[in-house]
């Protein structure tokens, strides 16, 4: 069996990042295992601008950022397979992934980083009512069709969803040449970035219908026409509020979820981020397992995941080099009122960095609020916002000298600023 | 100006929720990048434009392009019809330009990818 210090599963933005800061900390042994043709991960899909701007300081399109990060690794001479499908992993750490030229392999890892990105929400989660004629489409799957292959999916395309890939494609299409009729999203807010909704819908006419849903799908072999309803508290269809439009395609920006399943099978704990515990070091609870990227949790911003997969990164190197004990005093982080999920789960007072970054996402549009980190009860930080979302990700750094022990739980909550 | 704007920036995913005032004053903004952008909305609109090239290539069927400088935003379905013209060779690497000065903009349509072959 092949041996290797570190293995990481996925060569996104996630991968890269994580593979150039464990060699940077001084890991030498990598390989990066990636299912598809190229590095880069979603990115390659991704034409549009908007990233970078924290991690490079200039607006760059996806592959111009992602090739950034590919340029770094093949400086450092990581070595890397392609078209390479990770299919298993063990406790005991042994990866096995397959491809045309090696067939079958299988590798003892010392040390293993999960950036296997996430998947889309797709239509049979949500059981839409009607027919199932073709045309109905995720969109990233167009994104793909769209920007890597050359084809448009259609002409009059009809968008579920008001995430910022169906925001994202409902421009592309648009340029292309496409009607795009609408975008529908259940919810009374939208799910995408602001500045979507101005350059992505605004600019090109696209009406939003928020507190809508497609109702039902009609179509033969291929879609013929969609209809919307407007829902009411519970969600449900309100009779006598349809609309219908004559389409082609139906395109679903319905959400995304940590393609965690590789790790999901040995039985780690996953958080309610869908992707797995872990700690302050991107550690989960198996020792030398670290995750980070959208395998984790589903973030806006690549430059975001980048930061994240550093840590990792550097984490595997201390690991490898035996300097990341484990503990047993421990500060659990919870997801208090308000608040869906938090990254990490628990924090090793003894192993952190001198801050510790909290992510999470609230639940709900929010105004006018404190975002409260309480410690064992008692209220160490306290952020006063205006407008709080949650499409967009928090990240709140907490010095570690604000933890008056090494033990007990910190919870993450909204309040409501109370009227004077 | 006539009257005044409620705008949200779109020169990062934090969208900043802008005023542009009567006089141009720009508040709202966390960076400098806010206050060129109100005051450019409010004036004279522009927009990068991303897209894709037809590539003769083996390893993809299309080259990601973008134009380099902001255009006018209402120049936006021009340019796409000058994009949707040509086609390109291998090798192109990031930054080649693929379009000089794109229907007279002053900005040139360049790639965005390396593609070798
Ligand atoms: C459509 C879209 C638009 C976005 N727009 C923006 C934007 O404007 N600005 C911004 O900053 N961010 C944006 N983001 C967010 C950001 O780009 C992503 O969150 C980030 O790039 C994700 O990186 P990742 O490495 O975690 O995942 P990915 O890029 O998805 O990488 C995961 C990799 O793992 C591989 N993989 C998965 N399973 C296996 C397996 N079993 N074996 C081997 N390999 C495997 C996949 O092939 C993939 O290459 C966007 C994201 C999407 C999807």
């Amino acid at each position: 069996m092949k041996q290797k210090d570190l293995l990481i599963i996925g060569g996104g933005s996630a991968g890269l990042a994580a593979a150039v800061s464990a060699y940077d900390a001084g890991v030498r042994d990598i390989l990066i295992v990636e299912k598809g043709p190229f590095l880069g991960g979603i990115l390659n899909q991704c034409v549009h601008n908007g990233f970078g701007l924290h991690e490079f300081k200039e607006e760059l399109t996806g592959p111009e950022f992602f090739s950034r990060l590919v340029d770094e690794v093949k400086e450092r001479h990581i070595e890397y397979v392609l078209n390479s499908f990770v299919t298993d992993l063990t406790k005991d750490k042994v990866v096995s992934y397959t491809n045309r030229e090696d067939g079958f392999v299988q590798v003892k890892a010392k040390a293993i980083i999960m950036s296997a990105g996430c998947y889309e929400r797709n239509a049979g989660a949500i059981g839409i009512p009607g027919d199932r004629p073709a045309g109905v489409i995720t969109a990233g799957q167009a994104q793909l069709y769209m920007n890597e292959y050359g084809y448009l999916v259609g002409k009059r395309v009809f968008i579920l969803g008001s995430g910022d890939i169906g925001l994202i494609m409902a421009r592309r299409m648009s340029l292309e040449g496409a009607k795009v009729l609408g975008v529908a999203e259940l919810m009374p807010y939208s799910n995408g970035l602001n500045r979507n909704i101005v350059q992505c819908l605004e600019d090109y006419n696209i009406p939003l219908y928020l507190s809508h849903t497609v109702s039902r799908v009609y179509g033969k072999s291929h879609l013929e026409k969609i209809e919307i309803s407007k829902v009411d508290d519970h969600m449900q269809p309100i009779p006598g509020t349809e609309m219908t439009f004559e389409c082609d395609t139906l395109m679903l920006s319905i959400g995304l979820i940590p393609y965690n399943n590789l790790l999901n099978h040995i039985g780690l704990p996953t958080s309610r981020s869908r992707g797995a515990w872990v700690n302050e070091h991107m550690e989960t609870k198996l020792d030398g397992l670290f995750s980070c990227g959208n395998v984790l949790h589903v973030h806006d911003l690549a430059d975001n995941v980048v930061e994240e997969a550093k840590v990792a990164g550097k984490a595997a190197a201390q690991y490898l080099d035996g300097k990341l004990p484990r503990h047993e005093e421990l500060i659990k982080v919870e997801p208090g009122d308000g608040v869906g999920y938090t990254v990490p789960c628990e924090i090793d007072l003894a192993n952190a960095e001198a801050v510790v970054p909290i992510k999470f996402r609230v639940r709900k549009p929010s105004k006018d609020v404190y975002l409260e980190f309480k410690f064992n009860g008692e209220t160490i930080r306290r952020i006063y916002k205006q407008t709080i979302i949650p499409s967009e990700m928090e990240i709140t750094p907490l010095k570690k000298e604000l933890f008056t022990s090494n033990t007990g739980l910190l919870t993450v909550s909204l309040v409501q600023k109370e009227a004077k | 100006m006539e009257k005044e704007y409620d705008l949200i920036c779109i020169m990062c995913p934090n969208g900043c929720r802008l005023h542009v005032d009567k006089d141009l004053n720009v508040t709202g903004n966390k960076c400098l990048r806010g206050v060129n952008y109100g005051k450019a909305e409010v004036t004279h609109p522009t927009r990068i434009v991303t897209s894709t090239v037809k590539i003769d290539s083996h390893e993809l069927a299309v080259c990601p392009v973008k134009t380099k400088d902001p255009i006018p935003k209402e120049k936006i379905f021009d340019i796409m019809a000058e994009i949707n013209k040509i086609s390109l060779k291998c090798p192109v690497h990031i930054g080649d330009v693929v379009i000089q000065n794109v229907c007279g903009t002053g900005s040139d349509i360049v790639a965005t990818r390396e593609i070798l072959q």
